[in-house]
């Protein structure tokens, strides 16, 4: 279980980006950071690893205050997956996926079989385990980058936009991968984006993001549809509006849903 | 023209090929020389300038140095230490550190900088330590860039490792000095002849590890932009 208790973060230029900040996030669950640009996504994500030091409250990681561990160890344990995949240029596919395990004291020959069956996880080739990264095209290189992310078999992965740089197609494929991945392996994950769709897709619970970095409403997202905490969520989720705004006309005795702009959506299903 | 014939000339000359003062024997000081100084300068520089680019701090101060050690006259120096320390090869060496201490700072930091910060927060968060980022990131990724800079230092501790000879019976400057004094210009014109060569020797030979220090990784993007320039959709279909 991740839990942060009041968290505020002053960066020293004096820009606030985290205030006040009280969520808890189970284990085995998908937590999805939402919120506009600079509303102190990334900067929340980053203190669960200590790349960010809070400048007041507590982060918890089981019970443990994260400022309390060794960096280095902390995020050893801790998957972490970013936009641009973040991959060594110089090292190959294979080498990246086994770096970790390395620096933690597994055998080169253990770690690379280990990568090998990680790229199958992650829905790629094996063939490719010998290219670098500058020849993989940017959906191979995210899925490149989760398989990193879950050498180590991490409790936690943390995921900075990592689908926020490829197209539309391969977005929606990664999501699904992300979705049946979750399904096998359980992790506690923690995702960024600005992508409210995406987070309606891929979250057990949603933490809305406003500007100044406070939470307007952590909820999940049902309940965030059925009752927004506020105007600014109600108009950042679109409840009112387009795909979202649904409500039922009779046609020919079938009962047809139809969107805010008229469109129809689907049958009710009997 | 004719002077330079001569230059050769001397150079090619079979009696200036052995005895004491030859030219092999005035080569290989003059490398041993360069060397020493170079050997020296990396120790102190180096370390320094990856220190900088890794932590991105201090390059003010570093640049501010570097410019006002580049801004000393390496002869005003060498006179200085030669009248300190007396003569012999320590003030020649003194001097030529100073004036390769510059080139070699700024190629390690200008090396460590040009690795994308992204690479290396991601490599941190990964949870790599310090030592092992500067060792397994960007030293690897900044190496050619470094390179650079030991290549230009080298240049410049050759050409002007010619100022040993002021101070002491070493290097290949010994025959400029000595065809100075004499007036034999085709002892002069074929020491720095000599001099010249070395440097350009020196200099393609560092151009050679320049780029095989390009990490393979590296090179890829370069032949995958070379060849999929014309075709750019490719990349956008993942
Ligand atoms: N190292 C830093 N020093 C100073 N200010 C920072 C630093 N990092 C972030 N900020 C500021 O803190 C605020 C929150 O930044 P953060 O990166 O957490 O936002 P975000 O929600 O992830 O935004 P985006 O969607 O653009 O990634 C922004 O105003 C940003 O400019
Ligand atoms: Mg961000």
């Amino acid at each position: 279980m991740i839990e942060f208790r009041g968290v505020s973060k002053q960066y020293p230029d004096g820009t606030v980006a985290v205030e006040g900040v009280d969520i808890v996030i189970e284990p085995h669950t998908t937590t999805v950071l939402v919120g506009s640009s600079g509303s102190g996504k990334t900067t929340l994500l980053r203190m669960i690893n200590r790349m960010v030091d809070p400048t007041g409250g507590q982060v918890l990681i089981d019970g443990t205050d994260v400022a309390t561990v060794d960096p280095v160890r902390l995020r050893r344990g801790i998957g972490y997956v970013m936009q641009n995949s973040g991959l060594l240029p110089h090292r190959t596919v294979v080498d990246n996926v086994a770096t970790v395990p390395v620096l933690t004291g597994v055998s080169r020959k253990q770690a690379r079989a280990r990568a090998l069956e990680l790229l199958d996880t992650v829905g790629l080739e094996r063939s490719l385990a010998d290219k670098y990264p500058s020849q993989l095209s940017g959906g191979q290189q995210q899925r490149v980058g989760v398989a990193r992310g879950l050498a180590v078999d991490p409790n936690i992965l943390l995921m900075d936009e990592p689908f926020g740089a490829v197209d539309p197609i391969v977005r929606s494929e990664l999501q699904q991968e992300l979705l049946r991945l979750q399904g096998e392996l359980g992790k506690t994950v923690v995702f960024v984006t600005h992508d409210i769709d995406e987070a309606f897709l891929l979250g057990d619970q949603i933490v809305i993001m406003q500007q100044g970095g406070r939470i307007s409403q952590a909820a999940s997202p049902a309940e965030i549809l059925a009752a927004p905490a506020d105007a600014f969520v109600a108009d950042f989720v679109g409840a009112e509006r387009g795909k979202r705004s649904l409500h039922l006309t009779e046609v020919d005795g079938r009962t047809v849903v139809v969107d805010g702009d008229g469109r129809p959506a689907g049958v009710l299903a009997p | 023209m004719n002077l330079f014939v001569e230059g050769f000339a001397w150079i090619l000359d079979p009696a200036n090929w052995s005895g004491p003062g030859s030219i092999p024997e005035r080569l290989g000081q003059h490398l041993a020389v360069s060397a020493t100084v170079l050997l020296i300068a990396m120790v102190i520089a180096l370390p320094v300038g990856a220190l900088i680019g890794h932590t991105g701090r201090g390059r003010e101060a570093a640049v501010m140095v570097s410019g006002g050690l580049r801004a000393l006259p390496t002869l005003g120096v060498l006179t200085l230490f030669g009248l300190w320390i007396g003569i012999g090869l320590t003030a020649p060496i003194l001097a030529l550190v100073i004036l390769a201490i510059p080139p070699l700072l700024a190629g390690a930091y200008a090396g460590f900088e040009s690795v994308d910060r992204r690479t290396v927060d991601a490599a941190r968060a990964m949870g790599m330590r310090e030592l092992q980022i500067v060792g397994g990131v960007e030293l690897p990724l900044g190496l050619p860039i470094l390179v650079g800079g030991i290549r230009s230092a080298s240049v410049q501790i050759i050409a002007t490792a010619t100022l040993a000879a002021y101070l002491a019976d070493e290097g290949l400057g010994r025959y400029i000095f000595q065809g100075l004094k004499t007036r034999d210009y085709a002892e002069m014109l074929g020491g720095s002849i000599l001099v010249i060569a070395l440097a350009l020797v020196v200099d393609g030979c560092f151009a050679l590890v320049q780029r095989i220090v390009v990490p393979a990784g590296v090179r890829a993007t370069r032949t995958r932009e070379l060849r999929s320039r014309p075709a750019r959709s490719r990349a956008a279909t993942g």
